[in-house]
């Protein structure tokens, strides 16, 4: 690890100007990741700032919707009366990452910008475009289980770890943002981005930026809702694929549904078509394989993560299941 | 000790010091003016160092030395040994050299005043290399075979007779790498006192061992070298040897003149203290129609260092376990550029178990008869490998206590025919087996004149409770309370004992704390005292007045004799378990667990009962969830840290159920106990394999058993 100043800030504009004077300057939230990417190398800022006093905690209702502040912890955001009652798949998903003592630390705009798990990116001695732009992707033609299937370019086929992510895409949130121009909002499919030709960037926020909080609009979607993630061992592990589904079903019809999958794109993706195949049809397992199938258009995979092209479908068509209540 | 009473279960003695901290290891042991040390690690996997520039690293705050194979001191004891690995390569000489014989392999020692302050000169350090092809992957080397100089090739009977028999069945099996990744790291603190004294706190499951290779190498008087183990965090297998920088550290402290700590990290965990080697395997089982086994043939490639042989007894358990007239074995070795491996839980058995107890299951099937009782109708009342027989074996007994604990008899018994929601149900059971062993081993009691009782042998407890079952023993010999008395290990100077490895610590440091517990009653007796109600009788203050000494003190060897010539004496498990196997996802979930132990008296129940339950979670992470992967490409390790490397979790293990058959074995000692470390790993995997076969009809024989290999099948 580099030697590196920290400073402790309280206030909106004083973070923001404290990484406005200085280029090498990151915030520090919770620490989960960056932490981690600092002791490997992988990450080297010289100046941390720490943004847990801004009072940007809170989870509040709005006319809209609730809003959760970018320091909310997730284990807090988890177990929420107003979360639980409005947006119960946010939970689950929040329950099925990391560990508890993970949670405890990690907040709504950390988890946002947690990096990628792809070992080429963490191992110096490896190849990696993500970490080196130029160098070569290790993952292509090497150990790829665990990665992409849709969205994936030339130079990257890493996917965003993240469950919390998962959720609030499927969930429609916005995501608020102050900066040195002031404030703005993008919708949460907005935040992440695909690789490209440019796969060092993960998401949008631009150098300088500060993430505020998480606004989700209210909807009908509570009482079918749910977040199903395999992975190799019970807990404490990334997803090899994971599908948060939300259903609102009215006389055994689907009024309106919402799917998005982890662990399967460089960020949580979103699955517009399988949404449009489901709604207006009948709740039945019929339907939400014709879904899945139409989810899994484009899919490719790389060798070590083929699984992946049954898997996905499976864990969609078993997701829908469970959220619309016929297991 | 009345073998024929069970004994009372009792807390852990030192538990009280480990949950509250004041139990120390080695990590946190500080001495005044101690140093840092951080390794720096080869990025190529096989080649040489063309230039290592060290000076940025020198000049960063704090440091003290780097030290490379340009400025490595000698090791007095490795300059010495001319022999040549039986592979033909070179011999790993660490700092000693500029070849490359691994990746991950230390090519530079930073040494600072503080961690941190070395951390970060270590990232300075730059080195270029000379890279050559390098071989990493046995499966792409399986050819390239070298016989072991031990565990020859092994033939009785027929050896055909595996292929000819009216029902036949071959398969292969693949065992990947697994780390024994304990919670605590591995490391040293050296303290040098001038230039021939040394005391060292390490990680070791021997103190003598470790004790007697510092001695070597650094060519000193033992009396001279201290090693200190008190407390361990878990070894598994890896803390058997005195790894290579251990040594280069304590040689880094003789060249400083300071004390050096080093303590490893997760990353280096994975290269350099060893591993369960990736192993092929191939089985050939031949039966009469009505289910007696008339063949056996298997065979077990595993990978070694090509620095150095090593080996295991893979195949061992295919020619004693079943009444088969006709059985060979084969085991070969294929050097790699890899770390050598070590002794992992339940080494060589747990990954012969694997292949052989899934080709018997598998061989039940096709004689369409139960796996239980397919085991019992083979079962070898005698050791046909050796003629000899058993000293004990209840293996009967055990089958039938563990089926129907978890009513295996009430199952369905064929395939894919149970469910539970969508999740398809399976029961499988295996057996595990490991040799009951009694090595020699001397013990120390002092009684003192308030009657407290100190016994003392150098010993280790690396996590099942080697105090807490010493001092039963000794509660039970003398009647003395277990808070009187206290037993003490990990510590040199102490009267010597072989490692704890090979589940052999009961049978033979248990023996010693037997011998000399007798031996001091025996003392008493001339002395007029004795323990009565679990207090000395007489007057032992006027007796130690008397003779001037601040406690009586005696002293005893004890070792096995000749009975183990006439005896073939061997623990046995049978694990049985009920999976539950999501035909969508993939996803495994073992439900439940009854284990039971064959492994004669039980000394004290709780601990053992908390090692049958850490065995069998080492089970179904061997069976669902452990494996280190490498990238051929580049000979390096693509999840070596925690959170890539799954050791189950407290999600993944459910209740377990263990069973003690707790019969004395009358032969092997005195107190009738045979150890139970290893088989409370060995042939849990099979156990697991066989339930997902009775799940989804479907045969997984590579280990560990994915969702992916659920949903490929």
């Amino acid at each position: 690890m580099n030697q590196f100043t920290y400073t402790r800030v309280s206030t909106k504009d004083t973070a923001i100007a404290a990484l406005a004077k200085d280029k090498t300057a990151m915030f520090l939230a919770g620490g989960t990741n960056l932490i981690d990417l600092m002791k490997s190398g992988v990450t080297s800022p010289e100046r941390l700032v720490d943004i847990n006093a801004l009072p940007l905690a809170t989870i509040e209702e709005t006319k809209t919707g609730l809003r959760i502040g970018a320091l909310a912890k997730n284990s807090v955001v988890a177990e929420d009366k107003l979360i639980l009652k409005h947006f119960p798949l946010l939970s689950q998903a929040l329950s099925a990452g990391a560990s508890p003592q993970l949670r405890n630390m990690a907040t709504v705009g950390g988890n946002m910008m947690q990096r990628t798990r792809c070992h080429y990116f963490y191992d110096l001695a490896l190849p990696c475009n993500k970490r080196q732009p130029g160098r070569g992707c290790g993952a292509l033609g090497g150990f790829n289980r665990m990665h992409a299937i849709f969205g994936t370019s030339e130079l990257c086929i890493a996917v965003h770890p993240s469950d919390m992510c998962v959720a609030l895409t499927a969930l429609d949130a916005t995501v608020l943002i102050a900066g040195p121009k002031g404030e703005r909002t993008i919708p949460f499919g907005e935040f992440h981005r695909l690789p490209g030709t440019t796969p060092e960037k993960d998401n949008t926020l631009q150098r300088g930026e500060l993430i505020m909080a998480v606004d989700i609009p209210f909807n009908k979607l509570a009482d079918h809702a749910h977040y199903l993630k395999v992975r190799d061992r019970a807990s404490y592990a990334f997803a090899l694929v994971s599908v948060g589904a939300a259903l609102d079903i009215s006389g055994g019809n689907i009024r309106e549904a919402r799917l998005a999958m982890g662990g399967v794109a460089h960020k949580p993706w979103r699955l517009t078509e399988a949404e449009a195949v489901l709604k207006g049809q009948p709740a039945t397992e019929d339907t939400f394989r014709k879904a899945a199938e139409a989810a899994m258009k484009g899919a490719r995979s790389f060798g070590g993560n083929d699984f992946k092209l049954t898997l996905a479908p499976n864990t969609i068509v078993e997701a829908l299941k469970t959220a619309s209540g016929r297991v | 000790m009345k073998n024929d009473i069970q004994n009372k279960p009792i807390n852990r003695v030192d538990g009280r010091a480990k949950v509250t901290g004041a139990a120390k290891y080695f990590a946190e042991i500080e001495v005044p003016g101690m140093t840092h040390c951080v390794m720096v690690t080869s990025t190529i996997t096989r080649g040489s160092i063309t230039s290592i520039d060290t000076k940025q690293a020198e000049r960063a705050p704090g440091v003290l030395a780097v030290l490379t194979h340009l400025n490595m001191p000698a090791i007095p004891g490795w300059a010495a040994d001319n022999s040549k690995p039986s592979s033909g390569g070179e011999k790993l000489r660490l700092l000693g050299s500029d070849k490359i014989l691994f990746n991950g392999q230390p090519i530079a020692l930073v040494i600072a005043d503080t961690l941190e302050r070395a951390q970060y000169a270590a990232t300075l350090v730059k080195t270029i290399y000379k890279k050559e092809a390098h071989k990493t992957d046995l499966a792409k080397h399986k050819t390239e075979v070298h016989m072991p100089s031990r565990l020859g090739d092994y033939s009785r009977g027929d050896a055909n007779a595996h292929s000819t028999a009216p029902v036949t069945l071959k398969a292969d099996y693949v065992i990947p790498i697994e780390v024994h990744n304990p919670m605590e790291l591995h490391g040293v603190l050296a303290l040098w006192d001038g230039e021939d004294k040394v005391t060292v706190w390490t990680k070791t499951q021997g103190v003598k061992d470790t004790q007697e290779t510092i001695t070597a190498a650094f060519k000193l008087e033992e009396k001279n070298v201290q090693v200190h183990s008190e407390f361990v965090g878990g070894g598994f297998g890896m803390g058997l040897r005195t790894w290579p920088q251990d040594i280069v550290v304590i040689a880094a402290a003789k060249k400083l003149k300071r004390p050096v700590k080093l303590v490893m990290t997760r990353q280096q965990m994975f290269t350099m203290v060893g591993y369960r080697p990736y192993t092929l395997q191939h089985i050939s089982m031949g039966a009469t129609a009505d289910g007696k086994l008339s063949g056996m043939y298997h065979e077990a490639i595993g990978e070694t260092a090509s620095y150095e042989d090593f080996t295991e007894a893979t195949v061992r358990m295919t020619r004693f376990m079943y009444a088969c007239p006709n059985v060979t074995t084969k085991y070969r070795i294929v050097p790699l550029d890899r770390g050598v491996p070590i002794w992992m839980r339940g080494p060589g058995e747990a990954t012969g178990a694997f292949a052989l107890e899934s080709a018997i299951d598998e061989m039940a099937y096709k004689v369409n008869m139960d796996p239980v009782e397919f085991r019992i109708l083979n079962f070898a009342e005698t050791d046909p490998e050796r003629n000899k027989p058993f000293s004990s074996n209840h293996l009967k007994e055990a089958y039938q206590l563990g089926a129907e604990k978890i009513g295996w008899f009430k199952r369905n018994r064929q395939p894919r025919s149970m469910k539970e929601g969508d999740w398809l149900v399976g029961y499988g059971m295996s057996t595990g087996v490991f040799g009951a062993y009694r090595g020699g081993s001397t013990c120390r009691a002092q009684l003192n004149g308030d009657g407290s009782l100190v016994l003392q042998s150098a010993t280790a407890d690396i996590g099942p409770g080697t105090g807490t079952a010493m001092v039963q023993i000794a509660h039970e010999v003398t009647g003395l309370p277990i808070e009187k008395i206290r037993f003490e290990l990990g510590d040199s100077s102490l009267p010597p004992s072989g490692s704890q490895g090979g589940s052999a610590t009961v049978s033979t440091v248990g023996s010693a704390v037997y011998d000399v517990c007798t031996a001091l009653k025996e003392m008493m007796a001339a002395k007029g005292l004795s323990f009565e109600n679990g207090a000395v009788k007489g007057n032992i203050k006027d007796v130690l007045a008397a003779d001037g000494k601040p406690y009586l003190e005696v002293t005893k060897e004890s070792k096995g004799g000749a009975e183990q010539q006439k005896y073939s004496m061997y623990s046995f498990s049978i694990h049985f378990t009920e999976v539950h196997v999501h035909p969508g996802t993939g996803v495994v979930r073992v439900k439940r667990v009854v284990t039971v132990a064959d492994s004669g008296r039980i000394v004290s129940p709780k601990t053992a009962a908390s090692q049958m339950i850490g065995g069998v979670t080492g089970g179904i992470g061997m069976a669902l969830t452990e494996e280190a992967i490498i990238d051929h490409r580049y000979g390096r390790f693509v999840n070596n840290n925690l959170a890539d490397y799954h050791v189950p979790v407290s999600a993944d293990v459910p209740h377990i159920e263990t069973i003690f058959i707790d019969k004395p074995d009358p032969i092997i000692n005195p107190m009738g106990s045979k150890g139970m470390g290893e088989i409370a790993l060995i042939g849990f995997s099979a156990a697991v394999a066989n339930a997902v076969y009775h799940a989804t009809g479907k045969r997984i024989r590579e280990l560990p058993i994915t969702p992916d290999k659920i949903l490929a099948v």
